[in-house]
């Protein structure tokens, strides 16, 4: 199959990167945003590919497999003949790749990984690290058939947290700082380009919690300034809307309600739910707060409701298709 | 968690003398550098001990609380303490600052300002993974030595990793003083078959790989570091072993924190049986952002129950709902809960519960414990 074949699904219409980069403060729920976008741009019978770079295995672990090999394996398929594939990058195995591609020196590479060398080099330097990685997910994004159509329509890529979104993003600046020239330069070039185009969008995960809304703050910030595109801000388990409108939840009223439901209506039940319902109001208006806060980064906002069961892989295809419909 | 498990008392640990030393450990996101500052402050206020808190990357707000405008790596008093016995510093720790004063400590000034000026020193002091972790150990065993304090409460890097903390500056001491490191600096030694002559420009297929792939002049700073920091072999892993002797002293008290999250009690759960291993002290599990229903009503019956009051009471409706979702996710994080407690029905855990809104002043951290 080809990546003409399909016509374009709603999702790939409100989400028109191809490149889509997903991140967030740690523990917001981007490996599972990214899953779902995954799905979601898979609609239709297009083929997605979702990234992960951090060696958490994070994929595999959402989906109930074993870890993810360096390999691009299928994950999910949807209906109409549309596939999302997985992989697990990893720097050294992207550097070999590199150098079997680059350089044809498969063997001499399998002998440096012998000796350490590419682990030290890795290590050594982290934006060496970070061009390697961000290398792969530009080759994948920008991989052609040999009829030289588009292997993928989509990548998403569960990227780093945000605190360190700018730094893993800002490749050249990063492999500058320790290669002024040669191919690690040029290589670095190319995906800064990628990065800086239309093609990408950074996509911002957050909370309505005070610090995971600072961070994402800080990276929309931060990205404008290195020029990288910022897509959409992604609300994760948002509450439903209660008591709207309501500013004081009285003893009497619950009292009343719940005699007319038949329940308790002792003191400790009464006075219970009250405070229950007043924290609630109190988290409210910080939320209100919040939002406004993230509305000023002047994207499209997503609000993503609180699954109660959990994340499955039902739980997956529905945030998919919110993520899907979203304008 | 049964009723068999004990519950943890903080100021057991706090108020006992023969503790000298507080860990706070656990995965990112999960409270860690605020529920350090909330112990230090209780360690001070209600102990009256000289109390010295090492936080590594506190949020804005939090920082502001405890005085902290500047990250200048200097233990700072924090004002506005209740009571006179006791008094707080804090500090945040500069890893790159710490680590340029390792470097300044045991090297000749003009060896100094080479590896200073080197960009891989540069990019390693401020990036590699580990030297956050290093650092902190680091600075742990600083502050001990100046034997100023009661009490040291330690904040951990905010790691993907619990174990990070244990095992990466073990990692930073084998990498610098490790054999890749050793064969760069010694070229000449390893003659014709060397893998690493790198800097005489080498004849062999992988070094002139390694020059295609890094560039000639990226090696050149390399070996750069590489003989700069020669001085300092052994130095770094001698140091590290020192920090974790302590550290598996009675005096120390590790204290791990998590939150009720799968990930979360997982990391909790690893860390806690690392520690027997290493036979280091945990004193208990700190949990932050605990739900707790304030009635006994299941969910169920009062989401059914909340159906049936439409157009009667609307707002009672709701208040249902509400408790319907806390006794839902109470019930979620029971079962959570339960993994860590199953196997460690002897540590001891403490349950703090869920706060509307974010902690960043001193009664914030006073109403913590």
């Amino acid at each position: 199959m080809t990546a003409s074949a399909p016509s374009d699904g709603p999702a790939a219409n409100q989400w028109p990167a191809r490149l889509h980069v997903v991140t967030g403060k740690g523990g917001v729920g981007k490996t599972t945003v990214a899953a779902a976008l995954a799905l979601a741009l898979a609609a239709g019978g297009r083929r997605t590919l979702l990234v992960e770079v951090e060696d958490r295995q994070g994929i595999a672990q959402l989906f109930d497999r074993s870890p993810l090999p360096y390999e691009e394996r299928t994950i999910a398929t949807t209906p109409g003949g549309g596939e999302v594939k997985a992989l697990a990058v990893d720097p050294e195995e992207a550097l070999l790749e590199y150098l079997t591609l680059f350089y044809h020196l498969g063997a001499a590479g399998r002998a440096l990984r012998k000796v350490g060398a590419i682990d030290f080099a890795t290590t050594i330097a982290p934006g060496l690290r970070d061009v390697l990685l961000t290398g792969k997910v530009k080759e994948a994004t920008t991989r052609t058939d040999s009829q030289g159509k588009r292997v993928y329509h989509a990548v998403v890529l569960d990227a780093p947290p945000t605190g360190r979104i700018g730094r893993f993003l800002n490749v050249t600046a990063e492999a500058a700082k320790l290669a002024k020239m040669g191919p690690i330069k040029t290589q670095s070039e190319g995906v800064a380009a990628l990065l800086r185009s239309p093609m990408t969008a950074v996509h911002l995960v957050t909370l309505l919690e005070e610090m995971p809304v600072q961070e994402t703050l800080d990276a929309a910030q931060e990205l404008r300034g290195l020029g990288i595109p910022v897509g959409k801000v992604i609300v994760n388990g948002a509450h439903p809307p209660l008591l709207e409108g309501v500013r004081k939840v009285t003893q009497a009223e619950l009292r009343r309600g719940l005699a007319a439901a038949g329940l308790a209506t002792d003191r400790p039940t009464v006075v219970g739910l009250q405070e229950q319902a007043q924290a609630y109001l109190a988290r409210r208006s910080v939320e209100t707060e919040l939002r406004g806060e993230l509305d000023e980064i002047g994207r499209p906002v997503v609000e993503l409701p609180l699954l109660p069961g959990g994340i499955d892989f039902a739980a997956l295809r529905e945030i998919g298709s919110l993520l899907g419909a979203a304008a | 968690m049964t009723s068999l498990q004990p519950v943890l008392d903080v100021d057991e640990v706090l108020g006992d003398p023969e503790i000298r030393i507080v860990v706070c450990c656990g995965s990112g996101g999960v409270g860690k550098t605020t529920t350090a500052a909330a112990l230090a402050l209780r360690a001070a206020e209600k102990h009256g001990r000289r109390t010295v808190v090492l936080t590594i990357d506190p949020a804005r707000r939090l920082a502001q609380s405890l005085g902290l405008t500047e990250l200048d790596n200097t233990p700072r008093v924090v004002p506005g303490l209740d009571g006179d016995a006791g008094e707080l510093s804090a500090m945040m720790l500069d890893m790159k600052r710490t680590f340029d004063e390792i470097v300044a400590a045991h090297t000749e000034p003009k060896r100094a300002a080479e590896i200073f000026a080197n960009p891989f020193y540069q990019a390693m002091s401020s990036t590699f993974s580990g030297t956050q972790e290093y650092m902190a150990m680091e600075k742990l065993s600083q502050l001990r030595a100046a034997d100023e304090w009661d009490l040291i409460v330690v904040d951990t890097p905010p790691s993907r990793s619990a174990l990070d903390f244990l095992d990466a500056p073990a990692r930073l001491g084998r990498f610098l003083d490790g054999r890749m490191l050793r064969l760069l600096l010694a070229p000449a030694k390893a003659g014709g078959r060397s893998m690493f002559s790198l800097v005489t420009a080498g004849f062999g297929v992988v070094s002139k790989t390694v020059q295609k792939i890094l560039g000639a002049q990226l090696l050149s700073d390399l070996s750069g570091f590489v003989s700069a920091l020669d001085s300092m072999f052994g130095g770094f892993r001698e140091r590290a072993e020192k920090t974790y002797r302590v550290l598996q002293d009675p005096q120390t008290a590790f204290l791990v924190v998590a939150a009720p999250e799968p990930d979360a009690v997982r990391e909790a759960a690893f860390f806690a049986s690392r520690l027997g291993v290493e036979r280091m002290p945990l004193a208990g599990l700190v949990l932050n952002r605990v739900h707790h229903c304030l009635i006994d009503l299941d969910a169920d019956s009062a989401l059914a129950a909340a159906d049936e009051l439409a157009g009667v009471s609307d707002v009672t409706a709701d208040a249902l709902r509400i408790h319907a979702a806390i006794a839902a996710q109470a019930a979620r994080e029971r079962a959570v809960i339960s993994r860590f407690t199953s196997e460690f029905g002897d540590v001891p855990v403490l349950e703090i519960e869920a706060q509307a809104t974010d902690v960043h002043d001193l009664d914030g951290l006073r109403a913590i414990f």
